[in-house]
C-alpha cells in the first residue's frame, strides 16, 4: 500500500484500549507454562553436568530405577543417531553425548509420580565423568593449544589454520581503506569487551510433553514459536512433525530466549518411555541461568578515521563472539548492526564464531547489535571528545538516509534515523544542566527487524464479530495491535474482533514472535486475510443486490455500492452480512500465507545523564530518553513499554549484569541474587519519543519496534560515565569496583 | 513420606490440604490448592512472583512452607477483585499498560496492595524502593510506578 495510503487518519490505529487479555493477566487467570494439569500426569527432572568439560564415562541409573514412583529415566541412549548440523547441535544440547561440555549440560532425565520424588531420584543418578581441560572466554578460546570442543564443526568460510574452536568466519566490506584512512586526521583504534547477559525472563521455561508409542504427541510449552519447538523436538526425537501438536501457553518473557528448545524433548521422551503419560518439566531459576542459553560475549577491535569536521572516513572492525559449545553466535549480525546508522566511505569488517565450554547461546533481543554499537558508538565518542566535536551533530553528520546504501551492502528503503537524531537534539532532556559527577551521553543503534513465515487465518462469526488466528505468541501486547489493525481494516469496532494464539494444527507454519516481527508479519498477513473476508463480504452483497462484485466496495464495517453507476442500495453491514452467511454460501473466512516482504528497519537514538559517586564508583542513571521510529505505532502505550524495557535491559548489561565463571568453569552466579537485573529503585521513568516515518511496505506503517531499543543503552551509559569522570570503560559491564579503579588510574 | 493435614484460609474461604514436608507454600498453593496465579520465577525469594500476604504480611511464598500455613490468613493475587469487580491497582494496570508479558504481574499487584494499606499517598520513590524486591523484566517499570501512583490517587480520593 503507497505510503500516502497508511498515512489517512484513522480510527482505532493509534489508541491506547485495554489489552483483550489483560482481565486474564491481572486475575492470575492467565495460564503460563508451569500453570498446568493433565491426569496421570508425571513430573520430571533433568540431572545436570556440575563440570565446563568432562567426558561421560558411565552413567548407572539402577538406585534411581528402584525408588518407589519413579517411571522413566532416559539418557542419550534414547535418542536417535545420525543427526547432523543444527539438528545435532540441539540434540547435543538437549542431552550430552559422549562428552558434557558446559556446567548445567543435562546428562539424564527422570519422571515419577511428583516432583519430589523426581528430584530426589535424579540426585540417585550416578555420572562417572573424566574431566577435560575447559575454555571459557572467547579469546582464550580462540588461542594457540586452547582446548579443542570439538573437532570438524568449522564452517567452510574458516580459512585453514586457526584454531578449531573457531567455527565461523564472515569478511566483508567496500572502498579503499587505506585510501580513506588517510583522508582522516583522527585515526583512533581501541578494543572493547562485552560479558554474557541472560534474557532474564521471569518466567523459567516450563512445559507438559505426551507421546505414544505410534509417534503421536502433544506439547504444551511457554515458547514464543511452536513451530519451532514442532520442528525442533521432531528433528531430535526423530518423529513425524505433523504428527507433534505443540500449544502455546501464555509467556511470561522471551527475549529471544525461547526461540529455541533447551529441554522440551525431554519430556516427550520421557513420556514415550513411561507408556504416554503426559510429563511436566519445569527449569528452575539456577537451570535456566545454566542451560538456557544467554548471549555471545564479545572481543572486538575497531579502528576508525575521522576529519577535524567531524566526517567518518574509514573503519574497520574485528569481532570475535564465543556463543557457547556450538556454532551460532550473532557474530556476523554485530558486524552487519555496528556502522548501519552511517554513511562511511570504507569499511572493512572481519568475525569468527568460537565454541568456548558455555550453554549454547540463544538470541537476545536485536543479537548482536548491543555489542556492535558498544564498540562503535563508543569510539566515535572517542574521538568526539579527542576533535572536541559535538557527538549529536557528528551522527546527524554521518547519518545513512533513506536510499542509502547501507553499511552491510543493501539499499535501505524508507528509514526514519535523520527524523530520530533531530527529534533526540530537540528535546528537553538535552538541555538540563548537569551538575558536578555527573555526564551524558548519546548514542545510536539499529536493527533490521524481519518477516519471516507466517500464515494468518481470519473467520467471521455468525453475529458478525471476527476471530483472527495468528502463530505469534503474543509477549508483549500484540493481541492488542493485532485487534486494533482488524477493527481499522474492517471498520468494526475493536471490542468485536477476537484474537487467538492458534496451535500448531490450526495454521501452516509460523516463525516465531521474533525479530520485532509479530506486529509487522503476523499483521500484514492478517491484512491479506482481512481482505479476503471482506471480497467474499461484496460478493455476498452483489449476488444479493444482483449487480457485480466489482461495483462493491467496503467502507466503515458494510458493504456499499461503488459508485452512484452501481445502483441505490442502503449499505449492508457485517452483522447482516454474516447473519445470512449459511445461506448464502456458506463460512466467510480468509487466509494469507506468506514471507512478508517491505521489511522497514528501525533506528534509534538514546540519551543517558548518569551520576557517578566518587567515593563508591556507583553509578546511577539520573534521566533516561529513547527516540525511536516505529513506523506507525498501532497502540502506543505498548511501543513505548517495547523502548523502556529495551533500554533497562540495556542498562542492565551495561552496568551489572554478566555470567562469572569460576577457575573450574562453573557459573558462579546462577541466582537472581547474585545475577543481578536492574530493579525499580535502581532507575528513574524512562522518556520516550515514538518517531513515526511509516514504513511503505506495510499497510499501516508498521516497522516493529522490539528490539532496537536495547542497542543503545551499552555505549550511551560508558559514554555518559566517560563524561561525568573522565574514565573509560571499554569492557562492561561498568561495576562499580571496575570503574572506581579506572577513575584511580587517570 | 507421609503428609501433613493442613487448615488455612486463603482468599478469606477455609480450605484443608495435605503438604509433604518439603512443599513451599507456593508448592502447596498452585499444585494443591490450584491457585496459579501466584508466580515460581526464581524460587530463591529474589523475583517476588511468588508474592502474596500471611495475616497481613507481605512474603515471598517460595521461602514458606506449606506446613507453615496452618491457621493463618492468606490473600492472594485470585483474591484481590471483589467478584467482578477488580480492584483500582487491577484496573489501572490494565489501563497504563504496566504489564506486558503479564508473568510478575501478580507478584507486583499484590505487593502494590500491600504498600497501599500502609502508605495510601506514597512517592515516587518509595514506590521504587518497595517494588525493589519485585523483578520485571519486560517493562523498565515506568507503566507499572505510574499505575501504582494513579490508583493510590484514585483511592485516596474515593476513600
Amino acid at each position: 500500500m503507497a505510503k500516502d495510503t497508511n498515512m489517512s487518519d484513522f480510527r482505532w490505529i493509534g489508541t491506547r484500549p485495554d489489552r483483550p487479555d489483560g482481565l486474564d493477566k491481572v486475575t492470575g487467570r492467565a495460564r503460563y507454562g508451569a500453570d498446568i494439569q493433565a491426569a496421570n500426569m508425571l513430573h520430571a527432572a533433568v540431572v545436570r553436568s556440575p563440570h565446563a568439560h568432562a567426558r561421560i564415562v558411565k552413567i548407572d541409573t539402577s538406585k534411581a530405577e528402584a525408588l518407589d514412583g519413579v517411571k522413566a529415566i532416559v539418557t542419550r541412549a534414547d535418542f536417535p543417531t545420525g543427526l547432523t548440523g543444527e539438528d545435532w547441535d540441539l540434540q547435543e544440547n538437549t542431552m550430552a553425548g559422549e562428552r558434557a561440555l558446559y556446567d548445567g549440560h543435562a546428562v539424564a532425565a527422570v519422571a515419577a509420580t511428583s516432583a519430589h520424588i523426581a528430584r530426589d531420584a535424579a540426585k540417585l543418578i550416578e555420572v562417572e565423568y573424566e574431566i577435560l581441560p575447559h575454555v571459557i572466554h572467547v579469546d582464550d578460546a580462540m588461542a594457540e593449544g586452547a582446548p579443542v570442543i570439538r573437532e570438524g564443526a568449522a564452517g567452510p568460510a574458516v580459512p585453514p589454520g586457526l584454531h578449531p574452536n573457531v567455527v565461523g568466519y564472515t569478511e566483508f566490506g567496500h572502498g579503499d581503506v587505506a585510501a580513506e584512512m588517510a583522508k582522516a586526521d583522527l585515526v583512533m583504534e581501541r578494543s572493547y569487551k562485552t560479558e554474557a547477559t541472560h534474557q532474564g525472563y521471569i518466567e523459567p521455561h516450563a512445559c507438559m510433553g505426551q507421546l505414544g508409542s505410534d509417534g503421536k504427541g502433544e506439547m504444551w510449552v511457554c515458547t514464543q514459536g511452536h513451530w519451532y519447538i514442532r520442528k525442533m523436538c521432531a528433528a531430535v526425537l526423530g518423529l513425524e512433525t505433523a504428527q507433534l501438536r505443540v500449544t502455546a501457553s501464555e509467556i511470561g518473557g522471551g527475549f529471544g530466549g525461547k526461540t529455541t528448545i533447551f529441554m522440551e524433548p525431554l519430556s516427550l521422551a520421557l513420556s514415550r518411555k513411561a507408556g504416554g503419560r503426559p510429563v511436566k518439566l519445569v527449569m528452575s531459576r539456577s537451570e535456566v541461568l545454566r542451560a538456557t542459553g544467554p548471549t555471545a560475549s564479545a572481543s572486538m577491535d575497531v579502528k576508525m578515521g575521522m576529519t577535524k569536521d567531524g566526517k567518518i572516513t574509514a573503519a574497520t572492525a574485528n569481532f570475535r563472539m564465543q556463543g557457547g559449545a556450538f556454532p551460532g553466535s550473532p557474530y556476523d549480525m554485530a558486524l552487519y548492526c555496528a556502522f548501519a546508522p552511517y554513511q562511511i566511505p570504507a569499511l572493512h569488517h572481519v568475525g569468527y564464531d568460537v565454541l568456548a565450554n558455555r550453554p549454547k547461546c540463544a538470541a537476545y533481543r536485536a543479537p548482536g547489535s548491543p555489542m556492535g554499537a558498544f564498540a562503535v558508538e563508543s569510539l566515535i565518542d572517542e574521538m568526539c571528545a579527542e576533535l572536541g566535536l559535538d557527538p549529536m551533530e557528528v551522527r546527524i553528520k554521518n547519518g545513512s538516509k533513506s536510499g542509502d546504501k547501507a553499511s552491510y551492502g543493501p539499499t535501505f528503503g524508507v528509514i526514519g534515523l535523520e527524523e530520530t537524531l533531530v527529534a533526540t537534539k530537540a528535546h528537553s532532556n538535552m538541555s538540563v544542566p548537569l551538575g558536578p559527577n555527573q555526564g551524558r551521553g548519546i548514542a545510536a543503534g539499529y536493527w533490521f527487524n524481519h518477516g519471516g513465515e507466517t500464515s494468518v487465518s481470519v473467520a467471521l462469526s455468525e453475529d458478525g464479530t471476527v476471530q483472527v488466528s495468528v502463530g505469534t505468541p503474543d509477549v508483549g501486547g500484540s493481541r492488542a495491535s493485532m485487534a486494533l489493525m482488524a477493527a481499522e481494516t474492517l471498520g468494526i469496532p475493536y471490542e468485536n474482533v477476537r484474537v487467538n494464539i492458534a496451535e500448531t494444527g490450526a495454521l501452516g507454519v509460523n516463525e516465531p514472535t521474533h525479530g520485532s516481527r509479530a506486529t509487522f508479519a503476523s499483521g500484514k498477513a492478517m491484512h491479506g486475510a482481512l481482505t479476503q473476508a471482506i471480497n467474499e463480504m461484496c460478493k455476498r452483497a452483489a449476488a444479493k443486490w444482483k449487480i457485480d462484485p466489482e461495483a462493491v466496495e467496503w467502507k466503515d464495517g458494510a458493504a456499499v455500492p461503488a459508485g452512484p453507476n452501481a445502483g441505490q442500495f442502503p449499505p449492508m453491514t457485517i452483522e447482516q452480512i454474516a447473519k445470512k452467511m449459511g445461506s448464502t454460501g456458506g463460512p466467510i473466512s480468509g487466509h494469507h500465507e506468506s514471507v512478508p516482504g517491505g521489511v522497514g528497519a528501525s533506528f534509534g537514538a538514546h540519551v543517558v545523564d548518569v551520576e557517578v559517586d566518587p567515593e563508591t564508583g556507583h553509578t546511577k542513571i539520573l534521566r533516561y530518553l529513547v527516540v525511536q521510529d516505529a513506523g506507525r505505532a498501532i497502540h502506543p502505550s505498548y511501543v513505548e513499554g517495547q523502548y523502556q524495557g529495551g533500554a533497562v535491559q540495556g542498562i542492565g548489561w551495561a552496568l551489572n549484569e554478566e555470567y562469572i565463571y569460576d577457575d573450574m568453569g562453573r557459573l558462579q552466579n546462577p541466582i537472581f541474587l547474585d545475577y543481578r537485573v536492574p530493579v525499580a529503585s535502581d532507575l528513574p521513568m524512562i522518556d520516550t519519543v515514538i518517531v513515526e516515518v511509516p514504513n511503505p511496505g506495510h499497510p499501516f506503517g508498521v516497522r516493529g519496534v522490539g528490539e532496537t531499543g536495547i542497542t543503545p543503552p551499552l555505549p550511551a551509559i560508558a559514554n555518559a560515565v566517560a563524561a561525568a569522570t573522565g574514565a573509560r570503560i571499554r569492557h562492561l559491564p561498568i561495576t562499580p569496583t571496575k570503574l572506581l579503579a579506572a577513575i584511580k588510574a587517570k | 513420606m507421609s503428609k501433613v493435614h493442613v487448615s488455612t484460609t486463603v482468599n478469606g474461604e477455609p480450605v484443608e490440604f495435605l503438604a509433604d514436608t518439603r512443599d513451599t507454600l507456593l508448592d502447596s498453593l498452585r499444585d494443591s490448592l490450584g491457585l496459579t496465579g501466584t508466580k515460581e520465577g526464581c524460587g530463591t525469594g529474589d523475583c517476588g512472583a511468588c508474592s502474596v500476604t500471611v495475616d497481613g504480611t507481605l512474603v515471598c511464598s517460595c521461602l514458606m512452607l506449606g506446613v507453615e500455613a496452618q491457621g493463618k490468613k492468606i490473600e492472594t493475587i485470585e483474591g484481590m477483585a471483589n467478584g467482578a469487580e477488580l480492584h483500582p491497582l487491577q484496573r489501572k494496570f490494565i489501563e497504563h499498560a504496566a504489564l506486558q508479558c503479564g508473568f510478575c504481574t501478580p507478584g507486583i499487584l499484590v505487593a502494590s496492595k500491600a504498600l497501599l494499606e500502609k502508605n495510601n499517598n506514597p512517592t515516587e520513590e518509595q514506590v521504587r524502593y518497595w517494588l525493589a524486591g519485585n523483578l520485571c523484566r519486560c517493562t523498565g517499570y515506568d507503566k507499572i510506578i505510574r499505575a501504582v501512583m494513579d490508583a493510590a490517587a484514585e483511592m485516596r480520593g474515593a476513600a
